[in-house]
């Protein structure tokens, strides 16, 4: 059982359903962590939790989450950053279209390999949200707006584990 | 009720497509996006999803408040102590000034009274803490915890003991937000302290210095000149600090000096700011004089 918490569900292993409270609730917590007041250094490492775990679960909860969802999550994140109506609202929701194109592709690799591959969807939402600004009338980012991203994509490993650890059957294999 | 989870075969979707979907959303944002840039139409929706967001922030600030809360609690004696001699320090270093103050101020308002003129510094300011500083890298914004109800109204100065942080530019009923001086093309019209040479301010973005546009190569400004707010605009009351010259370039090829300045104030750093009260009422705009149009058109008429 132990092993179990360290390692994330083998292909093989078949899921409970994802209860829609936590799903709700892990977004919501994302939202949260997403308005903590972080400055400097913790402000330049922050990743879009929100994203991070849209994206989570828009490639393992396709039927649940989908993109609009996404869409509203975006305006409610727009709001709570105080940025123009509607730009992370389009963001999210190609996030949430790209998650459902690629889900299958992304499911078929180990985590690591995963996380690669989560760090570019991630970085083309973030590249999207530039894109609105730019167009609005921003100066081009500095390189490290893409930090951000690619430190959502290290935690993807985690989150994985740990979002899935509610839907692990609690028998063990060998008890079946 | 456990069931396995599986997609259900593509006959069974339904519904739209995910990229009939996209479609819809994505236009509905780009919408959004025009509407919000082009015309202030959304801020009551804006003010609306604020309020029902706002217990979520202070929820997520309460950990770190009680941090600090603690921290403080056990702050050990000894910087108690070094605190209060240096307090006692400054006290006794500002004592002369303070004591000649009332007399100046007394002074001041006698001389104001016969020119008739209004305060510089409308009584009504308010002191508000600064809540997180903007998420969004593409601006230079801070969201402090007085709002609508504590009377904060747009356009009010933001300033901390140093000099100018911003201006309100936002008002939620809870909060409000400041667009720092910093910010790309904030304008603060200035003064050269030493020189009285004036120009104005602007904000050239997130990690980049402020700079003076169109001031002529031969103007008298040196760098560790002190900029202060002219007061020109009826939104900063004159004299406070903004920035100090941080270099000046004068090319011969050139039409203007470059010059950029370092914001003065904790401008990224105050943890209280005071938002000063409108009180001090700009003078109105001048009406623009009806000739003014007249050659205008003419020549449009001559054009055409």
């Amino acid at each position: 059982m132990a092993q179990l918490a360290l390692t994330a569900a083998r292909p093989e292993e078949i899921l409970l359903p994802a209860k829609p409270w936590f799903v709700l609730f892990t977004l919501f917590a994302g939202l949260a962590a997403n308005m903590l007041p972080l400055s400097g250094m913790a402000l330049l490492l922050r990743p879009d939790c929100l994203a991070l775990i849209l994206l989570f679960w828009c490639i393992r909860e396709p039927r649940m989450i989908g993109v609009g969802i996404a869409w509203s999550l975006g305006l409610l994140m727009d709001v709570a950053d105080g940025t123009v109506f509607g730009q992370h609202a389009l963001a999210y929701a190609v996030l949430a279209y790209a998650a459902e194109y690629f889900r299958r592709r992304v499911l078929r690799f180990p985590l690591w390999q995963q996380a690669a591959q989560v760090a570019v969807l991630l970085l083309l939402c973030a590249a999207l949200v530039a894109l609105v600004r730019i167009v609005g009338g921003a100066p081009l980012p500095r390189w490290s707006y893409a930090v951000g991203s690619l430190t959502g994509a290290l935690l993807w490993p985690p989150i994985t584990v740990l979002l899935q650890w509610p839907q692990r059957p609690t028998r063990s294999t060998a008890e079946i | 009720m456990r069931h396995i989870s599986v997609d259900p075969p593509p006959f069974f979707n339904r519904g739209p497509s995910p990229l009939t979907r996209l479609a819809f959303f994505g236009l509905v944002s780009l919408a959004l996006l025009f509407t919000d840039t082009r015309y202030r139409y959304l801020e009551n929706i804006r003010q609306v999803v604020a309020i029902a967001l706002y217990p979520v922030q202070r929820a997520v600030q309460l950990p770190g408040e009680a941090a600090a809360w603690v921290g403080s609690y056990f702050a050990s004696q000894r910087a108690l102590a070094n605190d209060n001699a240096q307090l006692k320090a400054r006290m006794l270093n500002d004592a002369s000034a303070i004591q000649s103050h009332p007399l100046l101020e007394q002074e001041n308002a006698r001389l104001r009274a016969l020119l008739a003129m209004a305060a510089r510094f409308p009584d009504a300011a308010i002191a508000a803490e600064v809540l997180y500083s903007g998420r969004d890298p593409f601006t230079q914004k801070l969201f402090v915890d007085k709002g609508d109800v504590a009377g904060v109204q747009i356009g009010q100065a933001v300033i901390d003991e140093i000099g100018v942080v911003g201006q309100v530019t936002r008002v939620f009923p809870y909060m409000s937000e400041v667009t720092l001086v910093t910010d790309k093309d904030h304008a603060v019209p200035v003064r050269v302290e030493r020189s009285g040479v004036r120009s104005v301010m602007y904000g050239a973005g997130t990690g980049r210095l402020p700079e003076l546009r169109f001031l002529s190569p031969n103007a008298e400004i040196q760098p560790g000149d002190r900029l202060v707010t002219s007061g020109i605009d009826g939104t900063y009351p004159a004299g406070l600090a903004v920035a100090q010259v941080a270099s000046v370039e004068r090319e011969t090829g050139q039409m203007f000096a470059r010059v950029s300045c370092k914001p003065l104030a904790g401008v990224d750093a105050s943890a209280q700011v005071l938002i000063l009260g409108s009180g001090a009422a700009a003078m109105p705009r001048p009406e623009e004089p009806a000739e003014a149009d007249a050659p205008r058109k003419g020549r449009n008429r001559r054009k055409g």
